[in-house]
């Protein structure tokens, strides 16, 4: 008979880990799976699905809008972004203290950060509503698209530039033709990173509206409230935020198969 | 001939204050192939990069054609460049990196018209998709790649990559291409092979070839004109022949080719003397008992037997290696000064042998020496102290702190230590130059003077060292203030 030893080797610091990521994400996930077949009296059932798929609680809607504003918020952040990623690589790229200037912010807490945010648009009596939302989404997730866009940029061979010129581009045509391109795999990678948090995100869009935009984030949220105690379609919704978050990452790497996809987070 | 294409009139450039190229001056004819050739740090690439119109000289004016391009950028010059390493765009397959320049393009569109004013107008277009695919293929076809327009360029090998580059650089049809070291990345023998193909479209094309190597035989084999660099200055400027055969100074000499270089002192007209042995040379001119330096390249020593008439001088071999197509021998001469001298003949001796060596009075190359002394500023900074080069030296001196005085110390009295901390100031060895009995170095210290130093002693270049010099063999000369 083999009887199991415990052996110390290398592998085993490994375990601490693994038992982490078995007790923590594996069973969870099993478990909001098993939830999203369960009714209020654990019988098995798809009528969660149903009552989600079928709008019945404005799942569908809210899930329409959270990936309307994730759509606004990533291409709103690229837009800042790649300019100031631009420049920061240009002319920074030996000095890492402005690039520290743009992830500080990160180092506080979003909560803290989203919920002064508000007491100054309350203090400057500015409407919360949409534009705060987006506002507040911008502003915490527009250094996750600034780092690996600055990363690409800096990283991007300054011959490439100089052969561009050499054969006769002019400054507009050196970023188009060779700068932009070279650049879409920190293009690539700063989308997910900023598509993917800001579809799921919660709590900004409350606060900064006072929970009069509601995203899909907070719906996931308020089915697993005790007031609602509707686990089973929040099962299921977080089970369609899953399968999104996969399909996002596909994507992403198919489009970037042959570059290397870099990101310094 | 007078059709010059690029003219580069005092040309410096510095980085920081630190100079790189140092007024240079230097013609290219239309349609030569040029090489500027130098080791590492010479300013061959940057003089290359100012041509292309990536650095801009801090001084001096470039001319391409008669009119001035020293500030205009480098989409505006047309000169093409092929990268050191290579820089093809990997975005592109390699179709699409030989088409990037022809993209673009602007070509005459029909004949000049004249508008209102009267003014020549000229129409320009871009060329069409097939215009294009037409000169891509051709250019793919002059470096034998036809069938390689999509593949991805990182699929390429190196050989191929760079054909890559030249293709498209010339697909552009430059009146000057330039070449950073383009086979530094090949094997020999590919690198041998693509020298050939270069020389085959630079008489094909009959464009101006700039091309930046440090290889002394890829610029023999390949140029019209070779501009030998050092420091940011030039050196020489000539044909292959005339640089290895009449070497401008000691430098160019041990640079290109190897060659016996050794010291010794003006007679008279048309004799020098090399360690006590007087010697009949085609020189003149130079002052009566002047060091000089006496160049032979080993080839152009005979081993002859020691009874023969032409037998000059006496040798022991200390070892002799067969290279193939020659031998090549060591020998040391005898006497009381006693040289090491290479020779390259194709007779077989033994090691022990004493020969007979035989030189023609036209093969000694006597120029000469860059500088006799190390000399430069110092202050005196205490009683039997002077400082110089940031460092503190013992000497023997009365003067009075403060005092401004001119340092000169000889070369043999400079001493050098392994550990740099055993020297009273630390330097770096830039050059070394085997004289026969003992090497000359240059020695960088870290304030940029260059100490010439003879040593028995063998260092590499690169290497750190200490600087030592005993208190008595500082010569110390008070400098009067209206000197300074």
């Amino acid at each position: 008979m083999k009887k199991f030893k415990f052996r110390f080797s290398r592998r085993a610091f490994a375990y601490p880990y693994m038992i982490f990521l078995l007790l923590f994400v594996v069973v969870p996930l099993v478990i909001i799976l098993i939830n999203a077949f369960l009714d209020d009296n654990s019988k098995f059932t798809f009528a969660n699905f149903a009552e989600f798929f079928s709008d019945a609680g404005g799942g569908l809607t809210v899930l329409g809008n959270s990936l309307i504003i994730g759509l606004v918020t990533t291409l709103i952040c690229l837009v800042i972004g790649y300019p100031c990623a631009y420049f920061l690589a240009k002319y920074h790229a030996s000095n890492r203290v402005f690039v520290l200037l743009f992830i500080l912010p990160m180092w506080v807490n979003f909560l803290i950060r989203t919920l002064s945010t508000k007491a100054i648009f309350m203090a400057l009596d500015v409407k919360l509503g949409m534009g705060t939302v987006l506002f507040g989404m911008v502003y915490n997730y527009l250094p996750y698209m600034i780092l690996p866009l600055h990363t690409t940029l800096v990283s991007i061979d300054h011959s490439y530039i100089e052969a561009a010129e050499d054969l006769g581009a002019d400054k507009m045509t050196v970023f188009l033709r060779t700068i932009l391109p070279l650049s879409m795999p920190g293009v690539v990678s700063g989308i997910t990173m900023t598509f993917i948090p800001a579809i799921s995100t919660f709590a900004i869009s409350e606060i900064l509206s006072s929970s009069k935009i509601f995203l899909f984030g907070d719906a996931i949220n308020m089915h697993f409230s005790k007031t609602t105690n509707s686990f089973g379609v929040g099962s299921v919704m977080s089970l369609v935020m899953l399968v999104l978050v996969i399909v996002a990452n596909v994507i992403v790497n198919l489009t970037s198969k042959d570059e290397e996809v870099k990101s310094t987070l | 001939m007078d059709d010059k294409i690029i003219e580069i009139k005092n040309v410096s450039k510095s980085y920081n204050d630190k100079p790189v190229v140092k007024k240079i001056s230097l013609s290219i004819r239309r349609g030569e192939f040029v090489t500027l050739l130098g080791p590492s740090g010479c300013g061959k690439t940057t003089t290359l990069r100012m041509i292309a119109g990536f650095e801009q000289p801090t001084e001096g004016t470039i001319l391409f054609n008669g009119e001035d391009i020293t500030s205009l950028p480098p989409h505006k010059r047309n000169i093409n460049t092929v990268f050191q390493k290579y820089a093809l765009f990997p975005h592109l397959n390699v179709f699409g990196n030989i088409a990037f320049g022809l993209k673009m393009k602007l070509v005459p569109d029909g004949e000049p018209r004249e508008d209102k004013r009267g003014n020549k107008v000229q129409k320009m277009r871009r060329l069409t998709k097939a215009e294009i695919a037409d000169k891509v293929n051709n250019a793919l076809k002059m470096v034998d790649l036809e069938d390689y327009g999509h593949r991805a360029v990182n699929s390429l090998s190196g050989g191929q990559q760079q054909r890559v580059a030249i293709a498209r650089a010339l697909v552009n049809e430059p009146q000057v291409l330039l070449l950073d070291e383009p086979l530094g990345a090949l094997d020999l023998k590919m690198r041998k092979d693509m020298q050939l193909e270069l020389m085959q479209m630079h008489k094909q094309l009959g464009i101006t070839f700039v091309y930046v190597t440090h290889d002394q035989e890829e610029a023999l084999t390949m140029s019209d004109t070779i501009v030998v660099m050092k420091d940011g200055e030039i050196q020489q400027i000539g044909t292959p022949t005339k640089v290895y055969d009449e070497p401008a100074n000691a430098f160019v000499a041990d640079f290109i080719g190897e060659s016996n270089i050794l010291s010794g002192t003006m007679v008279k007209d048309f004799c020098v003397d090399i360690s006590g042995h007087k010697f009949e040379c085609v020189d003149k001119g130079f002052k009566f008992d002047e060091p000089i330096d006496v160049i032979v390249r080993p080839e152009d020593i005979k081993i002859v037997p020691l009874d023969d008439k032409q037998c000059l001088i006496n040798a022991e071999v200390l070892s002799c290696v067969f290279k193939g197509d020659h031998y090549q021998v060591t020998a040391l001469t005898y006497g009381d000064e006693r040289n090491e001298i290479i020779i390259h003949d194709n007779v077989e001796v033994n090691t022990g042998d004493t020969i007979g060596l035989y030189i023609k009075p036209f093969d000694f190359h006597i120029m000469h020496k860059s500088r006799l002394i190390n000399e430069l500023k110092g202050e005196i900074w205490e009683e039997n102290v002077v400082q110089f080069c940031d460092g503190k030296f013992p000497c023997v001196s009365t003067l009075e702190e403060g005092t401004k005085v001119r340092v000169k110390v000889d070369f043999d009295d400079v001493e050098l230590t392994d550990d740099e901390d055993d020297g009273t100031i630390g330097a770096t060895v830039i050059s070394s130059i085997y004289k026969g009995s003992y090497w000359q170095y240059i020695v960088r210290t870290d304030t940029y003077y260059d100490f010439f130093v003879d040593n028995d002693y063998e260092w590499s270049i690169g290497d750190r060292v200490g600087i030592r010099i005993a208190p008595d063999k500082i010569i110390i000369e008070e400098v009067k203030d209206e000197e300074v």
